[in-house]
């Protein structure tokens, strides 16, 4: 095992090596970096096309200057690291230290939502394969994955950020609306229900109907405006949770992880009372993970006290309804936050095209973290519609395969309830070969998104990226190509070592 | 589910599904899945009349951006005229019969409008999808002929030249095709959409070469292979004649799928400014310069967008028609109607 990590980490040096070799002599033929200056009638332009050829060694030809700029980066290992510096002076190794958190904040919610969503709707398609909603699903999965990304940005900006901030100016519903959401919603909870026809009926009946007193509520009480969920929904909604994430983990049926979570759930507005004080605008941001690992922890230290036979389930089930509903009562917090961001600094138009974050934004945890959804709300959006649709697809084919395997019918035989032979027979065989695509998106993830960047006007990699090659900044390019392909390969690594430990019947080191 | 049902009505099925497929050719089974996939033979429609409907009413232009040969089509502007402006550049298209809004159908002088310097949009567009066309078969093609012989020699003989080949394959991954795309735009210019899209095939065949080898790796241990190497064939004969054509359902479907995102590569890069450049014309460039008058001239955004939509989705579909043809698991939707026409059957017997 460890000689074939050796082997192909060795490796990996060795085509590190050749792919910046030679992605360094694509950019250095593609064009020339003081070509503008070359034609400028600056007076000074003599001096600085001096200035920089000296700066940037621009005399020397580009297959020796690499190993100048290998020289730099290998300095790593005599703690002399520099990845030189820009063709405006300044050192790349700050611009990409800046550049960075931005990238990963930017597709890493993009990206793990549409894994969570993504495996969801495939999961749903499969069980109801050949049905209508696989059909429309599939139909919608193909249509956004031939989305070309600008466009749908430019579609986003258009009606979901300048139309909804126009419409929270009044924001009342229209009846017309409230019918057709309330339909498409109809529509879409009885497709993902399936069942005979009178169930069909009341799924669509009550899910149309729960939709519209829903949109009801928002529009007449301005909730949009001043949302809030408050102690009563909280606990409604905390009740759901633990009946939904029981229902998925054991199973109803079983009472005590049952009453266990229904527990985690009347804890729920003891604790949202408790914490409304720890929530003020003193609040420190750092203090956030300890919570949600102390909820978390509650969840499993009463699962495994009370849980019985059943511990370990009990304890995982607890765990996860404990951690949602900590997350319900954050919530709550930042929605209280959100009509003093509203008004008082998106002055009425929260939801933002354009920047990562407000410039000089002076506020407390709540409203910066408000300003940083209320920025990321449309790029992840784009991004999510896109990757979801792979996602969708693939868990769907994996899902179906799995489903029709020896060992499934096996399960079935044995007389296990649907339930468990979906979630714990089939649902956990089925992730192992999304695992791979799992990995090279999260590689992709730090190359950041390009285009998304550049429509929606965020500074990460993919901006220094493509102003770099623009410019046939060498240094620039090379900083950015550095840090993808290291993460490529390594996640590529990584992806082959997760497979052959998930599943035995492949070996790394045949 | 499958499982819920009685046993006989599964048995039905097999004997349904194994009468349908009886003295068939491998090929013609394929062929009739494919045709059966509706989405798929839709698209297959949508984009030949796409294809034939583009290349037509544009004309054709060969040659360099200084030197163009073109061959005209049937439509009445170019790309190069600028013609008056006309119903304020906006699009006279009107598909909506007389009883609906008052006007009758029509298509007008600028059925897509005009853009903001009175260039026929129509003819932009027309021209664009062109390129975007041309991109899609010029990448497939280059690319799955580079994939297919490098993952064929790498599957097959294994070894050194395999790990050789592999190595180079993780070498070419790396590179950004952004990166192609900004020397070709430099370093050679104008010759156009057909050199861009040639030099990104170049960059593009890794996923097929993996998926080829994989394929050439188990296949290369079967009897069929054994057998023709004892009947004396060749290396080469093996590989092209008895090993290619099995894996051949894999490499179709992946190269449609390859070419639906070159499409949306092409159109990304030349969105970036580092694929088609001005003045020639690209679906990714039309809605790059316009993309900031989206609430003034809506439809300078529209026309682009829905062409490169119903190209990729349709493209899409076939990959999708042709993978569910190829796999042998695949089991069809079994209908009421045949389980009727079965059971008819059964009692006419």
């Amino acid at each position: 095992m460890f000689a074939y990590i050796a082997r192909r980490l060795g490796a990996m040096v060795l085509i590190l090596l050749g792919s910046t070799f030679m992605i360094y002599l694509l950019t250095a033929v593609s064009g020339d970096p003081l070509e503008e200056l070359r034609f400028s009638t600056e007076p000074n332009a003599q001096y600085l096309i001096e200035q920089y050829t000296k700066d940037l060694q621009l005399d020397v030809p580009a297959p020796i200057r690499y190993f100048l700029w290998l020289e730099g980066v290998l300095g790593f290992l005599w703690g002399d690291f520099t990845l030189g510096i820009g063709l405006d002076g300044a050192p790349i190794l700050t611009a990409m230290s800046l550049a960075i958190p931005i990238s990963i904040r930017l597709v890493i919610t993009a990206t793990i939502l549409s894994i969570i969503i993504g495996i969801s709707i495939g999961i749903i398609t499969a069980l109801r394969q050949y049905s209508r909603f696989d059909y429309s699903v599939t139909f919608v999965a193909f249509l956004f994955y031939s989305l070309p990304i600008f466009w749908v940005a430019v579609l986003l900006k258009q009606y979901g950020a300048i139309g909804f901030n126009d419409f929270l100016e009044f924001p009342t519903i229209t009846t017309e609306w409230i019918v057709g959401l309330s339909l498409a919603s109809g529509i879409f909870w009885t497709g993902i229900m399936g069942g005979d026809k009178l169930r069909l009926l009341i799924n669509f009946g009550v899910s149309t109907a729960s939709t519209a007193v829903v949109l009801f509520f928002i529009s007449s009480t301005g909730w949009l405006v001043e949302p809030a969920l408050g102690p009563v929904l909280i606990t409604v909604m905390a009740v759901g949770v633990a009946l939904g994430v029981t229902q998925l983990s054991t199973g109803i049926s079983n009472r005590r992880v049952t009453i266990i979570s229904l527990a985690m759930a009347a804890l729920t507005p003891v604790f949202y009372f408790v914490m409304q004080p720890v929530f003020s605008s003193e609040f420190d941001g750092a203090l956030m993970p300890l919570l949600a690992l102390a909820a978390i922890a509650v969840g499993v230290v009463s699962g495994l006290v009370f849980g019985g036979d059943d511990r370990r389930a009990a304890a995982r089930t607890a765990a996860i309804v404990a951690f949602i509903n900590a997350g319900v009562i954050v919530l709550d917090r930042f929605m209280q936050s959100w009509n003093e961001y509203m008004f008082d600094v998106a002055f009425g138009r929260p939801i933002r095209t354009v920047g990562d974050s407000t410039l000089d934004l002076v506020g407390d945890y709540w409203i910066t973290g408000i300003d940083a959804f209320t920025h990321l709300l449309l790029p992840t959006a784009a991004l999510m519609l896109i990757s979801l649709a792979g996602y969708v697809r693939y868990s769907r084919a994996s899902l179906l395969e799995v489903l029709n395997q020896d060992y499934i019918r096996t399960a079935r035989a044995k007389g296990l309830n649907e339930r468990t032979v979906i979630m714990r027979h089939a649902f956990r065989n089925s992730l192992i070969p999304l695992t791979t695509i799992m990995a090279f998106d999260f590689a992709g993830v730090l190359g950041g998104a390009i285009i998304t960047e550049q429509v929606f006007g965020w500074r990460g990699m993919g901006t220094i990226f493509n102003q770099a090659l623009q410019r046939v900044d060498l240094n620039g390019v090379m900083g950015v190509v550095l840090v993808t392909s290291i993460s490529a390969l390594t996640f590529n690594l990584i992806a082959d070592l997760i497979y052959s430990a998930l599943d035995p019947r492949i070996r790394v080191t045949k | 589910m499958a499982e819920n049902k009685n046993t006989e009505a599964q048995g039905s099925e097999e004997l349904l599904e194994q009468r349908e497929t009886a003295g068939l050719s491998q090929g013609q089974i394929v062929l009739r899945r494919f045709v059966r996939h509706r989405a798929a033979m839709i698209s297959l429609f949508v984009i030949i009349f796409i294809i034939l409907f583009v290349f037509t009413a544009g004309g054709i232009q060969l040659g360099t951006a200084e030197a163009p040969f073109r061959i005209p089509g049937w439509w009445q502007w170019t790309i190069n005229d600028i013609p008056e402006f006309t119903n304020f550049g906006e699009p006279t298209l009107d598909v909506f019969p007389e009883f609906i809004d008052g006007t009758g159908v029509q298509i007008g002088a600028h059925p897509f409008g005009q853009d903001t310097i009175g260039k026929d949009y129509f003819a932009l567009v027309m021209r664009g999808a062109q390129q975007s066309i041309t991109v899609m078969f010029v990448i497939g093609i280059v690319a799955s002929i580079i994939g297919t012989v490098l993952g064929a020699l790498a599957g097959f003989f294994g070894k050194w030249i395999d790990a050789i080949i592999m190595r180079f394959t993780d070498l070419i991954i790396t590179v950004p095709a952004l990166i192609v795309g900004a020397v070709i735009g430099i370093q050679i210019g104008n010759l156009g959409v057909f050199m861009l899209a040639l030099f990104l095939g170049l960059f593009t065949w890794t996923g097929l070469a993996r998926l080829v080898r994989g394929e050439f790796l188990s296949l290369r241990e079967r009897e069929f292979v054994d057998a023709a190497r004892v009947a004396g064939a060749s290396n080469r004969r093996i590989i092209f004649k008895h090993i290619l054509p099995n894996a051949m359902g894999v490499v179709i479907v992946s190269v449609s799928l390859l070419m639906s995102s070159a499409i949306l590569l092409e159109t990304g890069l030349s969105f970036l400014g580092f694929g088609v450049v001005s003045p020639d014309v690209s679906l990714g460039l039309l809605i790059s310069q316009n993309q900031d008058s989206f609430t003034i001239y809506p439809w300078l955004f529209w026309w682009p967008g829905l062409f490169i939509v119903t190209i990729a989705l349709c493209v899409n579909f076939i990959g999708d028609g042709l993978r569910d043809a190829f796999d042998p698991r695949q089991k069809r939707r079994i209908t009421r109607k045949d389980r009727e026409r079965a059971k008819s059957e059964k009692k006419a017997a």
